[in-house]
């Protein structure tokens, strides 16, 4: 699948979903919360990544955010809205530093909000028109409220947005 | 369809220059510039086929556009309520060149335009941009138009401004990159008078604006109320948010809720049921998110809660004496106008003032519906009387906020030249009913026909003031937009082996006392409803004590007596 950096190019992807029971491949591997638990990982120099589910608050895995390089975080449907809190709190909360990949079903109508709540990539659909991924990402660039993609904390006051 | 939208950048209109809605600048005119341009993109590339049915609409919701029975339905936001006579007039423009020559006035303060053509909705998002409205947010699963006290600024009992914070939710909430894929409608109300006339219990989110006694602005904030096929009340949060901690109060609430809140079932996925499932640990999550969050970055800089306050600054009110003689006189000769004057003028905090609430529910029409010539008429009397100031109710009704009391009389033949100046506010035939089978798809019964029907037995003026206060309520189907939990009657429209069937509850309360009816019975069939309401009423009035309202007297002596004057004979 075609992944989106926070520039809106088209970047390889290096990282592999690795299921409970398969062994573990020689580079960015993305594993469940269990095994990262279950498995003594510390000899492993290639990077770790977490498939977050959206019912799992980022919490329940904030022990284990320092060893890892990458969060995955889904939207099961498009209207299901639960990532863009995970997100923010992964960055607010947790200050995790590392990649937060949204995956699912994703419009381009929601890139720039989930970009705004701290979101780095984005998994697209096959096929999907990359313009218009672009074109909708730099449509609207005026914000009223603070985010994560911003530094300043100026409240309400209106701010134009970077294009990233 | 064609191109759509050519950015343009739209002067700034010429408003009246003491209205006091909040004023766009160059960015917030740029902001739906490119809102439009976004949204019109998003029309396009459905008719290409790049997005789904499913995808779009979302879309389309968030942009206030629903599909309906016969038509789309297009629904402008008027942020709480506010209007300046420019923007009516505008809005009376596109009843009749885009609608037909009317406009539809709902609970949530806004403006909806019933025969929508899809292809006609760019032009008139333009048309509609010219005088800085849009419909944004009047839908969808996100943040709605905040309502507030149509009295606001007025109303001699309010301790705090609401509309300056209705409009620091409204920016802090359009658009919001969190909480725009929400499980379901956010709807907020706020106040600032002790006087509840916002509904605020029946709201997602409730706030109280309030002064201590070192004068410092803070909140008492409610969350999980809401009406639906599950009514529930909402419950107290906190007495006190310091002014500084406003937003980031609301953004924890709303954090918990986007959480946590229910995906799976559109009938569970309203924060109420949320509050109601978690009981004290809804609190407990909202407090330890409020605790936990950068407050510096969510800080609510008093700088801006002055420069917001400014759009909202009183107008020029000239130093007059209550009661003037021009009143007095005209209340004395004209006995139509005193009865007016009496449902219709409301006590203003400036001597000499007063405020003047429009009834858009004459006998036998449709509750909230307003014709282009009538806004055209209002907008005028703004001008030459109310600072050119107007206030859309949450009853469905208009208010000229400022008038002077030696002008009132003016007001009133400019009112009824064009059908205005019914005098029924707050009487039984000042209904709020849902669009219903006559315009929305999901309706399961009618409710405006039942509200005309309501309306014409209580036509005459002398019985619907000797019932007096009376707050009808109806509702096409269990989705509740007609608010009949809340009203003192409530009336539910059902739909009973394919035919209408009416559920008649007794005793809510939209404001202080606020309660949820209670179901009296079995419904009624259509043609059996307004006698239902008379025994109703006549049982009230048979058995009410000195200075009761019909709420009181139910209160007072339960659903028993109503239950037999209306089931006996057939039972
Ligand atoms: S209550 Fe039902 S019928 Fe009435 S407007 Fe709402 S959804 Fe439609």
């Amino acid at each position: 699948m075609p992944l989106l950096d926070e520039h809106g190019r088209a970047v390889a992807d290096a990282w592999v979903r690795v299921a409970d029971d398969a062994p573990l491949p020689e580079g960015p591997a993305i594993l469940t919360a269990a095994r990262l638990r279950a498995e003594d990982l510390s000899g492993r120099n290639a990077p770790l990544g977490i498939a977050l589910d959206p019912a799992t608050a980022p919490e329940a895995v904030a022990d284990l955010l320092p060893r890892l390089s990458l969060v995955t975080i889904a939207l099961p449907k498009a209207k299901d809205g639960r990532a863009f809190t995970q997100a923010r709190a992964l960055r607010e909360h947790a200050g995790f530093r590392g990649e937060i990949r949204a995956t699912g079903h994703v419009l381009p109508d929601q890139w720039r909000m989930l970009r705004r709540c701290g979101v780095t990539t984005v998994e697209v659909p096959e096929g999907a028109d990359l313009a218009q991924w672009r074109r909708s990402f730099d449509v609207v660039d005026i914000a009223f409220q603070p985010a994560q993609d911003s530094g300043s904390a100026l409240g309400l006051r209106r701010q134009r947005l970077r294009v990233a | 369809m064609n191109a759509l939208v050519e950015p343009l950048a739209p002067p700034a209109p010429a408003y009246p220059p003491h209205a006091r809605t909040y004023r766009y600048d160059e960015v917030d005119r740029e902001f739906l510039q490119e809102r439009i341009a976004e949204f019109s993109g998003q029309i396009e590339r459905r008719l290409r086929g790049e997005l789904t049915e499913d995808e779009f609409k979302p879309l389309r919701l968030m942009n206030g556009l629903y599909l309906q029975l016969h038509a789309y339905m297009y629904r402008i936001a008027i942020p709480y309520g506010i209007l300046n006579a420019t923007q009516l007039r505008q809005l009376a423009m596109i009843a009749r060149r885009w609608d037909r020559g009317f406009g539809h006035f709902t609970t949530r303060q806004n403006i909806q335009f019933n025969w929508t053509k899809l292809e006609d909705v760019p032009a008139i998002m333009r048309a509609l941009a010219a005088v800085d409205m849009h419909g944004i947010q009047t839908s969808g699963n996100c943040i709605r138009n905040t309502t507030t006290d149509e009295y606001a600024g007025a109303a001699p009992d309010e301790a705090a401004d609401p509309r300056v914070y209705a409009e620091i939710i409204r920016q802090w909430s359009t658009l919001h990159p969190e909480f725009t894929w929400l499980p379901r409608k956010f709807k907020i109300a706020i106040t600032g008078a002790p006087h509840d006339r916002v509904a605020l219990q029946a709201h997602d989110v409730g706030v109280v604006v309030r002064k201590n006694a070192a004068g410092e602005t803070g909140f008492e904030v409610w969350a999980g109320g809401g009406l639906g096929r599950t009514p529930v009340l909402a419950t107290k949060l906190r007495d006190w948010v310091p002014e500084e901690d406003f937003l980031a109060y609301l953004e924890a609430v709303l954090r918990v809720y986007n959480a946590l809140g229910n995906r799976d079932n559109i009938y569970k996925a309203r924060i109420k049921i949320l509050v109601r499932d978690l009981g004290p640990d809804f609190l407990a999550r909202v407090e330890a998110e409020f605790a936990r969050m950068p407050r510096q970055r969510y800080r609510l800089d008093p700088e801006i809660v002055a420069q917001i306050a400014a759009h909202f600054a009183p107008p020029p009110f000239p130093r007059l004496a209550d009661d003037p003689p021009a009143y007095r006189d005209a209340l004395a000769r004209d006995a139509a106008f005193a009865a007016w004057a009496r449902q219709s003028v409301r006590p203003h905090r400036q001597p000499g003032h007063a405020s003047v609430t429009i009834s858009l529910k004459p006998i036998g029409g449709i509750p909230g519906d307003c014709s282009a010539e009538q806004m055209e008429a209002v907008a005028a009397l703004a001008e030459r009387h109310a600072f050119g100031e107007i206030r859309v109710t949450h009853v469905q009704n208009l208010v000229l906020p400022h008038v002077r009391q030696d002008e009132l009389f003016a007001v009133w033949e400019g009112l009824r030249a064009v059908g205005l100046a019914t005098p029924n506010i707050g009487l039984v035939s000042d209904i709020i009913a849902c669009p219903g089978m006559d315009y929305c798809a999901l309706a399961t019964a009618r409710s405006i026909p039942v509200a005309q029907m309501i309306s014409e037995r209580f036509a005459d003026l002398d019985r619907q003031l000797d019932i007096g206060e009376c707050f009808i309520n109806i509702s096409g189907c269990i989705n509740a937009c007609g608010h009949h939990h809340i009203g003192h009657i409530g009336i539910l429209g059902v739909d009973k082996r394919g035919a209408e069937s009416y559920q008649i509850t007794l005793g809510g309360s939209a404001t202080n006392d606020a309660a949820i009816g209670e179901l009296v019975g079995p419904g009624f069939p259509y043609d059996q409803v307004t006698d239902a309401v008379e025994t109703i009423l006549r049982t009230y009035v048979a058995r009410r004590a000195a200075g009761e309202r019909f709420v009181d007297t139910y209160r007072r002596i339960g659903p028993a007596p109503f239950k037999e004057a209306l089931y006996a004979a057939a039972g």
